[in-house]
């Protein structure tokens, strides 16, 4: 078994050696037709678009409804707010992701016509940053649980409202106890956004699947293509860990000697 | 023969590693003759060509003339009983199960080309393969050259993606391409307007359309995009097992058995639902019937 690397060298339409092996960047002369390496680096802008649009629909919707979840039941609005963040929660992790993915896609738009003329990418990101929002919101209501309760009397004590106790209080300490959680739903996002491919998204996992019938040359398509995966997981992970190191409050949590969870 | 998945690859690369490049060299008709038994490559799904009936049994137009060529052979070897084994193969794993003697006959979907031929031997071309549009009937669509602006359903991992982007090229007509992830999800894509227009196989457009709800709302419109060969595989450099494979086919397209096997598999109902596939035979099939060759289907484009 020899692996030949020329293959991402290779023209898109003929199948024969291209001018420029990757003609993408930096205002270079383009070749006419795109070379797989050039498809390869355009499938993994897919990937990271939709794992990035993602992350951050997850973000603002697993942050709102976890501290939705956690609110003290003082009050009728309290509790409706803590009864819709478990509806939520229950509904976006008890679905399959691939099974919210086609919801997304086929039946949501059926409803809502003007759905229809979405993007497929956007739909996929929307299903991805829902699901992956609710298991945020879950470690935001771990993390914001974990404090003491001491933190949030003293808030009120010193007259803050609700509002005021989560915003200057609760939340600062809730959200950096949660890093390390964090960044492992981070870095499933990169991943999970391979069923992208399942609704036509030209991401890495659809690439890979052409391009190797095509070329008959899998095996380097596939390796390539878990490189780049592993990357873009991997820099998600440094990425976490900096910010953890960051904004580490001294003496509050023992400083783990990595700074990596 | 063209779609492939992901976990299958992962099986087979798994047994690309450990399979040696040269193995089984034997003679597969010496061998039939010192075993009493042959191993028919099959398919679970591959339209009328070769599928399963359940239970281990198969069927389909490939798996019927390779019955036929190995009662032949039997024949010609004056064996008493042959034993004729199936194995269920893949897009991913039938080439090297073929090369270390797993299945010595693979009676499938598998396309005749020029990278295939340095690994493996095909017998003489049983079944052209027509890439053609299907469109809903009432769209207006009578050609690939009216879906300027238009979206194209296609399934992923198929040569058809490729030869739309040839044809983009070509012919300066662009057109946006959305990616089934299988045969029935594409159809989906064209069945909800997802797209305009469906790119693929026409036996796999036919079957498709067989199956839907309203089998009226769409029709198979315009030219033929591209065809491939498909024919039945053998281990390279076997010359008198080609030989008689061959001569039992050419045998067979001669005397109009081929063309009453298409009938009963394409045009009459057939196991386990009595669906119809309604796929008349096309003019290159006949060609080929008439020609008998096993050109790779790169000479097919240069015409």
């Amino acid at each position: 078994m020899t692996l030949d690397w020329s293959v991402f060298c290779k023209d898109t339409l003929t199948g024969e050696a291209a001018p420029r092996c990757f003609s993408f960047l930096f205002g270079m002369d383009p070749n006419a037709d795109p070379t797989y390496l050039d498809w390869l680096f355009t499938a993994w802008g897919w990937t990271l678009s939709v794992a990035g649009l993602s992350l951050v629909l997850a973000l603002l919707m697993g942050v709102m409804i976890g501290t939705l979840r956690t609110l003290p039941p003082t009050n009728l609005l309290n509790k409706v707010f803590a009864f819709l963040g478990t509806v939520w929660v229950e509904l976006f992790r008890n679905i399959p992701l691939l099974v919210q993915v086609f919801l997304w896609y086929h039946v949501v738009p059926a409803f809502f016509p003007v759905m229809k003329s979405f993007p497929s990418y956007l739909l996929v990101s929307i299903a991805l940053g829902l699901f992956t929002s609710a298991r945020i919101a879950e470690q935001v209501r771990a993390g914001i649980q974990s404090l003491p309760s001491g933190q949030r009397n003293a808030a009120i004590a010193l007259g803050m409202t609700t509002t005021q106790s989560y915003r200057y209080v609760i939340l600062p300490m809730g959200l950096r106890i949660i890093i390390p959680p964090l960044t492992s739903e981070c870095m499933n996002l990169v991943k999970n956004s391979s069923v992208a491919f399942a609704v036509s998204v030209p991401e890495l996992t659809l690439f890979a699947m052409q391009a190797q019938e095509e070329t008959s040359r899998g095996i380097e398509i596939y390796l390539a293509v878990t490189g780049l995966y592993v990357i873009s997981a991997f820099s998600v992970n440094r990425i976490m860990a900096w910010i953890e190191k960051k904004s580490r409050v001294p003496g509050f949590i023992a400083p783990s000697a990595s700074g990596s969870h | 023969m063209k779609k492939t998945l992901l976990m299958p690859l992962a099986i087979s690369i798994i047994g690309l590693f450990s399979i040696p490049a040269a193995f089984a060299q034997q003679n597969t008709l010496d061998k039939m003759r010192s075993s009493g038994a042959v191993t028919m490559g099959v398919r679970e799904s591959s339209g009328a060509l070769s599928y399963t009936l359940g239970d281990g049994k198969y069927a389909g137009f490939h798996v019927e003339i390779c019955n036929n060529v190995l009662r032949d052979i039997q024949k010609q070897l004056n064996l008493k009983t042959l034993d004729i084994k199936y194995s269920p193969v893949t897009s991913q794993n039938r080439i090297p199960l073929l090369q270390n003697g797993t299945v010595d006959i693979e009676c499938g979907s598998t396309t005749n080309n020029a990278t295939r031929q340095k690994d493996v031997a095909f017998a003489v071309t049983t079944y052209v393969e027509e890439i053609r549009i299907a469109v809903k009937a009432n769209s207006g669509i009578t050609s690939l050259n009216q879906l300027n602006g238009k979206k194209v359903a296609t399934t992923t991992g198929t040569t058809s993606v490729q030869l739309l982007r040839k044809h983009e090229r070509a012919t300066g007509v662009n057109f946006e391409e959305v990616f089934g992830k299988d045969h029935a999800d594409s159809f989906l894509l064209l069945e909800s307007g997802r797209a305009d227009a469906f790119v693929m196989d026409g036996s796999i457009l036919a079957g498709n359309i067989a199956n839907a709800k309203n089998p009226a709302d769409f029709r198979i419109v315009g030219e033929v995009i591209a065809v491939e060969p498909i024919a039945i595989m053998m281990r390279k450099d076997d010359s008198t097992f080609k030989k008689a494979v061959d001569d039992s086919i050419i045998k067979m397209m001669k005397d109009g058995t081929l063309t009453k096997l298409w009938d009963k598999w394409f045009m009459q109902p057939i196991p386990p639902k009595n669906a119809r596939v309604g796929l008349a035979l096309s003019d290159s099939t006949k060609q080929a019937w008439s020609g008998p060759n096993d050109r790779p289907a790169e000479d097919y484009q240069k015409k």
